[in-house]
């Protein structure tokens, strides 16, 4: 099966980044398009036909996101780009950063429009220097080319747009901190409602999304939601870059349709597991989500109802493979450590839970756990979850936690002290 | 004299300044310039930002953020800051291998800096190369499906 490439048909062609290179290809027709005979109801309309849900984890309708935007307001309405990816196992959005960083700033354009956005700010994580590079060098040619500034393209629309750089908050991937972060304050999530489609950035009516979900909004203005919604299932339309980590022959990123079966990925374009190893199990959505067993896999397609029927989720597309001689105890222990990591400490339950938990885990990993320890690990997530902290932080460290112990038990079992040891 | 911002930095300071509507966004983009400047950001640096900014911010908010977010360095690091992921996709692929080769390469260990502070090694959470492992970050720079013939030829090749 081959790939389907839309966001990435360019990528790899020689100065793909490049202005040129993009128009070359019909780039910014589709924001001419949008600027010049679209209304914006009409565009929040197209992208809500477009079934097009967001890239970055939640899997949000784009079009409802931006139906949320009072129109009415008085005050400055912002639009916001997350470039802030850090869920561990995703690497995706950096293809589009750094290789067609034009298509981005084109989808952003259009959204701009939808919304009645004059600012724009695009939020990269700090590590990809890279990425900044590319991304500044293009908004750089693109406010050059009259497409960002006063009056573009002679339409009479006005687009600012800034870069902002992260600075190495795994939690500013969460909207609500990213706004924080981007008002120069620490990585805190806020409560919500207010929503920030009411009060966002600077108290404004303010639409957040993923570098993908910018980057899939041309082509469907260009080519019609009908188009994109043919593509994919009924709820899950369209393409997704998937990025694929662990012991495969071919890791890396892939644009396939939602629908395609997970093993169809593994085997025919990741070529297979490498060195003839076993699969041993798949997180199929970024380290949050819930693992899959090799059985589990077998039926599981990459679309939103077929993971939900799984008991799990597509989450930032990060497809990451575990083979039969992976230690799996040793990789729960890294994720919970890195839960307790990124926590922000607002909250009781993700503060102490996360530590907690990677503590308990550190002592399994070591053999000095007890069959108490593991069930405290089982008890402490109950706590953790279903609303009790301000963002879903600590839901993601129990994500990526109780269904591996739940599913792979033995293995945490044979790593616990003897029980006697300690008597006599 | 204490410190200023360099040219380049006072041409960036002055661009940002155009960029946002609130100040306080400018706290995170100026600690940036300041350990571009200098290599890390220390309270004296952080007063000089406030200054720069201007009332309402003061040092305490200045710090706040500093301490938050974990790619500015307060203390001084080593001419070379190698970063090397310890995440789950880097760790299946072997990336604690890089880890020790350096750690025993430079005589230090993980999170030391060796006594020519020359070499800064850190462990440090998911950098998005989970499909390319093992690798390493030098500085601003990726390096990826690596080797250990390849790590040293790497370190080797740095002045």
């Amino acid at each position: 099966m081959p790939e389907t490439r839309i966001l990435t048909q360019y990528r790899g062609e020689k100065d793909s980044h490049t202005l040129a290179h993009y128009k070359s290809k019909g780039g910014y027709e589709a924001a001419k398009k949008a600027l010049s005979s679209m209304t914006s109801d009409q565009l929040v309309d197209e992208i809500k036909k477009s079934g097009l849900r967001g890239r970055g984890g939640a899997g949000f309708p784009t079009g409802m996101k931006w139906s949320f935007i009072d129109k009415k307001s008085t005050k400055p309405k912002y639009l916001v780009c997350n470039a802030d990816e850090g869920e561990p196992g995703t690497f995706k959005d950096r293809v589009l950063l750094e290789e067609l960083p034009h298509q981005m700033i084109e989808g952003m354009i259009i959204a701009a429009k939808a919304i009645d956005a004059h600012h724009a700010f695009i939020y990269i994580r700090g590590e990809y220097t890279t990425s900044i590079n590319r991304v500044q060098a293009a908004v750089d040619e693109a406010y050059a080319a009259g497409l960002l500034g006063k009056n573009i393209l002679g339409t009479g629309y006005d687009l600012e747009m800034a870069l902002y750089q992260g600075a190495g908050a795994y939690i500013c991937g969460e909207e609500t901190a990213l706004i924080n972060s981007l008002e120069g304050r620490r990585g805190h999530p806020r409560l919500k409602p207010p929503f920030p489609a009411v009060a966002g950035l600077y108290n404004s009516p303010t639409v957040v999304n993923n570098v993908e979900t910018f980057s899939a909004v041309p082509h469907i203005i260009q080519n019609g939601a009908e188009w994109y919604a043919k593509m994919g299932t009924p709820k899950s339309t369209g393409t997704r870059l998937f990025s694929v980590s662990g012991p495969v022959k071919k890791p890396g990123v892939y644009e396939i349709t939602l629908g395609t079966p997970l093993m169809t990925l593994i085997n025919e374009l990741c070529g297979g597991m490498r060195d003839g190893k076993k699969l041993r199990g798949i997180i199929p959505g970024g380290s949050s989500v819930p693992i899959l067993t090799a059985k589990e896999c077998e039926t599981a397609n990459m679309d939103f109802e077929s993971m939900a029927d799984h008991k799990t989720m597509l989450g930032s597309g990060a497809v990451i493979v575990l083979a039969e001689d992976t230690d799996i105890v040793e990789t729960t222990f890294r994720l919970a450590e890195f839960y307790a990591h990124e926590s922000c400490g607002q909250c009781t339950p993700c503060r102490e839970g996360t530590h907690w938990v990677a503590g308990l885990l550190h002592k399994i990993k070591d053999g000095h756990g007890t069959m108490k320890d593991l069930d405290l690990i089982l008890s402490l997530s109950v706590n953790m979850e279903g609303g009790t902290t301000i963002c879903p932080l600590a839901d993601a460290c129990v994500g990526a936690v109780r269904p591996t112990i739940q599913k792979f038990r033995s293995e945490f079992e044979s790593r616990l002290v003897k029980e006697n040891k300690h008597v006599a | 004299m204490s410190y200023q911002f360099s040219d380049v930095s006072e041409k960036r300071f002055q661009k940002l300044q155009t960029q946002f509507p609130d100040k306080r966004s400018l706290i995170l983009p100026t600690l940036y310039l300041v350990q571009t400047d200098r290599g890390f950001v220390d309270t004296e640096s952080m007063e000089y930002i406030a200054s720069r900014i201007g009332s309402p911010i003061e040092l305490s908010h200045v710090y706040g953020v500093a301490s938050f977010y974990t790619m500015y360095n307060r203390k001084p690091v080593g001419k070379f800051h190698i970063q090397i992921c310890e995440n789950i996709s880097c760790y299946i692929m072997g990336n604690d291998e890089v880890t020790n080769h350096l750690c025993k390469k430079f005589g230090i260990k993980k999170g030391e800096t060796t006594k020519d502070n020359k070499f800064t090694v850190t462990g440090v959470q998911c950098l998005g190369a989970c499909g390319y492992a093992p690798m390493m970050q030098i500085n601003e720079n990726y390096y990826e499906n690596l080797t250990m013939e390849e790590v040293d030829k790497i370190i080797n090749s740095l002045e």
